[in-house]
């Protein structure tokens, strides 16, 4: 994914030359509108399952559909009611701010940099270090989230292993998922998550020339000074695009929450996806789950055109 | 990194520091995952530990049809019906995009690759509406459909990066010979891009596999879960937990995907990285 910013060699672009010298000069090759009939299937899949429900969406946030009542017998137009209940809920205030936390704790400060962290430390390390310990942070990331939220949850618990460890240590102990249900969520999706970072920051520092890196060392820099003055800058198209793709993936993170707090307690942990699901389908508020549901996609939207723009370049060249 | 040849003491030093945050990394990620031991455990609890007479009867208590056989099964019809699809119709949309200069080909990928980022969970609220009008609610085919459109635009944009590898001379040889374009995708590009294709598939059903908001919202007939909702269902929403059975069931749905998984790393030869499929 990533590396798609960073990969596409030669391949791509010898097709491209290839095809427009074989295309069209063939008799047998297929008319304009035969072309493109491939593409139906996936077409109508994509429209019927994403793009129906993305303007469904906009709809449904100016009416007042809902499950039961009558909202759900006759849906009628509101203007612009749910967006102004959206902008003075202090549930969406709180929901926001907690998915921000979640979002930089673990998304960006988590992953990103324990992931960088363990692709930095395991360049030019032995085959067996660099499967033991990517093994071990793959297989977190492999595993379900639903199985990764009881994991966490067992591992939380009062009675849990970190507990047992702290005790072991002299550390305080703490009823982790009630006291900061935030931070348990934010550590176990940093857990869960940092192999997808470590993996497309290993797969660019592979492509780092060494020459570059010796030419600094020649100059007298440190292993310090070269990854911060060589490396990264060499990498910053990689970490931009992972970030975003990182981000995306983290705001809409659900099952982990649910299975480990369900949003709480008392709302602790109820980032925006949690809101739009106790709204829409628990409420039976469809509408306004659905304008959540809304302010999410923007954001996410937002960050999926800063992802394109920063592939773009590449695409075009 | 290439190898040192002249040994120093300060590398060496370097290296046992090294060395020494991997191994307390590695340990720390390890260390939640430990509790899965609870599966051998006749006394399980949430703490982790070595059991003291090691068991098979949590797998026992779980391997009844109505709790793990007929969910697993809905999980390999959902998933895997679904990573066919998006397979076969990754392919078909591919095949065009890689070899014609389509007039909206671009724009096309464009709007695909915008799609990968959408998130999934905010269009699951809209999709339940849609659903209820058209009568899909609780309906297998439906979730397996859905699950197939949310792979698809990964599927197109891989499946296309696949495509590109394969020289046209090759399909050109074919067209030379008399073949249509149908018979050199059949006959030529799809054997040869059938490692590519089979990682599509073996994504797309990791993902199925995994996803547990989508049934979760669209099934509710308890028969027809698959069993990331049945684990949630039958563990998690009474208070407090049976550990040791919860261990098993999760190791015995687990097992499937890190199986799969492994096969298609090393399908692709890159050690634990599936970061390099994604380079095309």
């Amino acid at each position: 994914m990533g590396e798609g910013a960073q990969g596409r060699p030669g391949g791509a672009r010898a097709a491209r030359g290839a095809r427009s010298r074989g295309a069209g000069r063939h008799p047998l090759l297929p008319s304009p509108a035969a072309r493109v009939a491939p593409i139906a299937p996936a077409a109508a899949l994509l429209l019927a399952f994403f793009a129906a429900p993305v303007v469904w969406t906009l709809w449904a946030s100016f009416t007042d559909a809902a499950l039961t009542g009558p909202g759900a017998a006759r849906t009628e137009f509101v203007g612009l009611a749910n967006f102004e209940r959206l902008a003075t809920d202090p549930a969406v205030l709180n929901a926001t701010v907690l998915t921000a936390v979640f979002l930089i704790g673990s998304g960006i400060v988590g992953q990103t940099v324990l992931g960088m962290l363990l692709a930095l430390l395991m360049q030019g390390r032995s085959p067996w270090v660099r499967s033991a310990v990517g093994g071990i942070v793959v297989g977190a990331w492999v595993l379900p989230e639903v199985v990764a939220g009881f994991v966490w949850a067992a591992f939380l618990e009062r009675e849990g292993t970190l507990n047992r460890v702290l005790d072991a240590l002299g550390a305080p102990q703490q009823s982790w998922l009630t006291t900061v249900p935030i931070l348990a969520v934010v550590l176990a999706n940093a857990w869960k998550g940092t192999a997808f970072s470590m993996m497309a920051y290993s797969a660019a520092l592979s492509e780092v020339p060494g020459e570059l890196k010796d030419a600094a060392r020649v100059d007298g820099a440190g292993t310090a000074a070269v990854v911060r003055h060589v490396v990264l800058p060499l990498l910053r198209r990689t970490v931009a695009a992972t970030l975003l793709l990182v981000t995306l993936q983290t705001v809409q993170v659900f099952t982990l929450i649910y299975v480990m707090t369900a949003g709480g307690p008392a709302g602790r942990s109820t980032t925006l996806p949690l809101l739009m699901y106790t709204e829409a389908l628990r409420m039976g508020d469809i509408a306004y789950g659905t304008t959540v549901a809304l302010a999410l996609l923007a954001v996410a939207g937002l960050f999926s055109a800063v992802y394109l723009r920063t592939l773009r370049p590449e695409e075009v060249r | 990194m290439k190898p040192w040849t002249v040994a120093s003491p300060r590398r060496a030093a370097a290296a046992a520091v090294v060395h020494a945050l991997l191994a307390l990394l590695a340990a720390a990620f390890a260390l939640p995952a430990l509790w899965l031991v609870a599966a051998f455990d006749s006394e399980a609890a949430s703490r982790a530990r070595l059991p003291r007479a090691p068991t098979l009867d949590n797998f026992a208590t779980v391997a009844t049809p109505d709790t793990l056989f007929v969910p697993l099964a809905n999980s390999l019809w959902m998933c895997g019906g679904a990573a066919l699809v998006t397979v076969a119709a990754s392919v078909l949309a591919a095949y065009p995009l890689s070899r014609f200069q389509l007039r909206f080909g671009r724009p096309f990928l464009y709007t695909v690759l915008f799609a990968t980022g959408l998130p999934v969970t905010a269009i699951m609220v809209p999709v339940y509406s849609l659903f209820s009008r058209v009568g899909m609610v609780d309906s297998r085919w439906g979730v397996m459909l859905f699950l197939a459109a949310a792979g698809m635009p990964f599927g197109i944009w891989l499946t296309k990066s696949f495509l590109d590898g394969i020289p046209v001379e090759l399909e050109e040889a074919a067209w030379a010979d008399g073949a249509s374009a149908r018979q050199s995708l059949l006959r030529v590009v799809v054997p040869l891009a059938l490692p590519g294709l089979s990682v599509v598939g073996v994504f797309t059903l990791v993902l199925a596999w995994g996803n547990f908001f989508v049934p979760f919202v669209l099934l509710q007939t308890p028969e027809r879960l698959p069993a990331a909702v049945r684990i949630y269902t039958f563990f998690g929403q009474y208070g407090s937990m049976d550990y040791g059975p919860l261990a098993a069931y999760s190791v015995l749905y687990t097992l499937p995907v890190v199986l799969l998984y492994a096969a298609v790393a090393r399908l692709l030869g890159g050690g634990f990285s599936l970061g390099g499929a994604m380079k095309g």
